[in-house]
């Protein structure tokens, strides 16, 4: 390597590096905040002493054990009910093409655009006439038919050979047994990205459950914090960002460690 | 072996019967209210005893009157306008960094993605404080270098543009993913063959690799332009569209119209409008993308 061709690779590393700390630097920041005394949130000072008392004020301040497990409540219910239905219903539609098959397919597809929360009116009403207001239920019941999950997994299907079908056909199996015992377990990875992507997606969702829910026993954690940063609190912003950080917590834990795998699913997934 | 009369007429059957749970619920909250959104928009709100009458296109016409409404509708524009190409910009900048070999590459990675793990409401509570007025680390920088504070979100020239650095922050580390896996699909050899004709590394980036990535960055634009008309979570957590609606945006706006103000047709009126431009960009990436290229 060249002396000129040297100090270029140190340049754009420097820069690099100068670029990437820049760009950790708001959550580098509430990390520092939320990890000190209030006192020190503004004032740095490398021997300041670290406390995990923001994390334990915020805790107490509001119902977060309970926002918690709506949530967890929420993602997983929703991820469940989403690979029943969408797995059902992409199943017909990657096998067989019955009378109204392609058009089917084509509304399941509205649904990427027209998504639940551009409709947030008529399914506010919607649920009022089904009477599930401030309930998990209806939360997540929207998000349930899926057209992405529906989507994608068609796609799976179609390129699962249709000889393994038969095979398990000739052997007697129903319509159900054949997806539970050939379809499933050929599509395993996918289900794995999707369920990580939905329950990405759900975990962050916002703005649908804040109109829907209003009490704390229904409140997912997106809510729970917007409620408790905005009425809750004075400005003690060392106790908001350590709030803020638990809510994220169990997602950005759960990435450090499954990386790879979260980062093939977003790939996979395409779209969130 | 079965008439084979009877198989197809079983597979008509048995294929609605399997989709048939999906379509209740497609049909429950996605068809039929897109459907009565658009005709209510033709109604007057009901309030009290005044029932809900016909009225044709006057909500249309007060919303051609409804400086807000323009407000809503002109930020949302350069919002998708200014955040869209700066994003996958900036997110092509850093996939082309972190895929080469590079001190730190682990590091970089993760602090170029974290953004996008976060929930967008503890990001913007994050962000928040990042733009505080007397001691948030933006203003203690801008003091350090001699400027005076800058009340970030709360006058009218700043605080779009707040929100939407917000935007570019959490959205890039997310595109950059999609660029780092065109990015490995790229033949080595191309790059061997430039390099035996001492190509600059401009060419190779305008030769070879912005070529190579344009799918990608079509399928990343349009999906992200889509999301840009549906941006509402910040805004809701950090300006409530203030101060003075200079950072409204159009679902925003039809949240504070139809829960706030109460008002159901204008809301409709207002999701009528949006529905059809998220229409038009559904109908473009239909026109525009080879979808067999990404969704395999």
């Amino acid at each position: 390597m060249t002396h000129a061709s040297k100090t270029r690779t140190v340049l754009i590393t420097a820069a690099a590096w100068v670029f990437g700390l820049s760009w950790a630097l708001p959550v580098v920041y509430s990390l520092w905040a939320a990890f000190h005394q209030s006192a020190y949130a503004t004032h740095f000072d490398i021997a300041a002493p670290l406390t995990l008392d923001n994390f334990v004020h915020a805790w107490h301040a509001a119902p977060f054990p309970r926002y918690f497990a709506n949530t967890i409540f929420l993602v997983l219910g929703i991820m469940a009910a989403q690979f029943v239905i969408c797995t059902l219903a992409a199943f017909g539609l990657a096998r067989w093409k019955f009378f109204g098959s392609d058009i089917l397919f084509g509304l399941v597809l509205v649904q990427l655009m027209a998504t639940p929360d551009v409709l947030i009116l008529e399914n506010y009403k919607t649920l009022q006439k089904l009477g599930l207001i401030d309930t998990l239920t209806g939360v997540g019941l929207p998000y349930v038919a899926s057209a992405f999950g529906i989507f994608l997994l068609r796609q799976t299907f179609k390129s699962i050979p249709k000889e393994l079908d038969d095979a398990a056909r000739m052997e007697g199996a129903s319509t159900l047994q054949t997806i539970w015992r050939v379809y499933l377990p050929l599509a395993r990875p996918i289900y794995v990205a999707y369920g990580l992507v939905s329950v990405s997606y759900h975990w962050n969702n916002f703005l649908w459950p804040l109109i829907v829910t209003n009490s704390v026993e229904t409140r997912p954690l997106t809510v729970g914090l917007q409620v408790f940063a905005s009425v809750d609190q004075g400005i003690d912003w060392s106790v908001i960002c350590a709030a803020a950080l638990m809510t994220s917590g169990p997602l950005m834990i759960a990435f450090l460690i499954f990386q790879r795998a979260f980062i093939q699913s977003f790939l996979r997934a395409g779209i969130r | 072996m079965q008439p084979r009369r009877d198989s197809r007429l079983n597979i008509h059957v048995q294929g609605w019967l399997l989709a048939l749970p999906a379509v209740v619920l497609l049909a429950t909250f996605t068809h039929i209210p897109a459907v009565v959104t658009v005709i209510d928009s033709f109604y007057s709100t009901p309030r009290g005893v005044r029932r809900s009458v016909f009225i044709g296109f006057d909500q249309y016409q007060a919303m051609l009157a409804d400086p807000i409404f323009w407000k809503a509708f002109e930020n949302n524009l350069l919002y998708a306008l200014i955040t869209v190409p700066l994003a996958i910009g900036i997110a092509l900048g850093m996939a082309l960094r972190v895929n080469g070999r590079i001190k730190g590459r682990a590091a970089l990675r993760l602090a170029f993605f974290t953004p996008t793990i976060l929930p967008m409401v503890a990001a913007a509570n994050i962000w928040l404080f990042f733009y505080t007025n007397d001691y948030g680390l933006l203003n203690q920088i801008i003091r350090a270098f001699g400027f005076a504070n800058v009340n970030w979100l709360g006058s009218n020239a700043t605080a779009l543009w707040s929100l939407m650095a917000v935007t570019i922050w959490k959205e890039a580390g997310f595109f950059m993913i999609f660029f780092l896996a065109a990015l490995q699909q790229v033949p080595p050899d191309l790059y061997e063959a430039a390099r035996m004709e001492n190509a600059g590394a401009w060419t190779v980036f305008r030769r070879i690799t912005w070529p190579l990535v344009m799918p990608t960055t079509l399928f990343v634009a349009i999906n992200a332009l889509i999301n840009a008309f549906r941006i509402v979570d910040q805004v809701i957590a950090m300006t409530g569209g203030g101060p003075n609606n200079a950072s409204t945006l159009l679902l925003f706006y039809i949240y504070q119209v139809a829960f706030s103000f109460w008002d159901s047709s204008y809301a409709a009126a207002l999701s009528t409008v949006l529905l059809l431009l998220l229409g038009t960009i559904a109908l473009a990436q239909f026109y525009l993308l080879d979808r067999k290229v990404h969704y395999r």
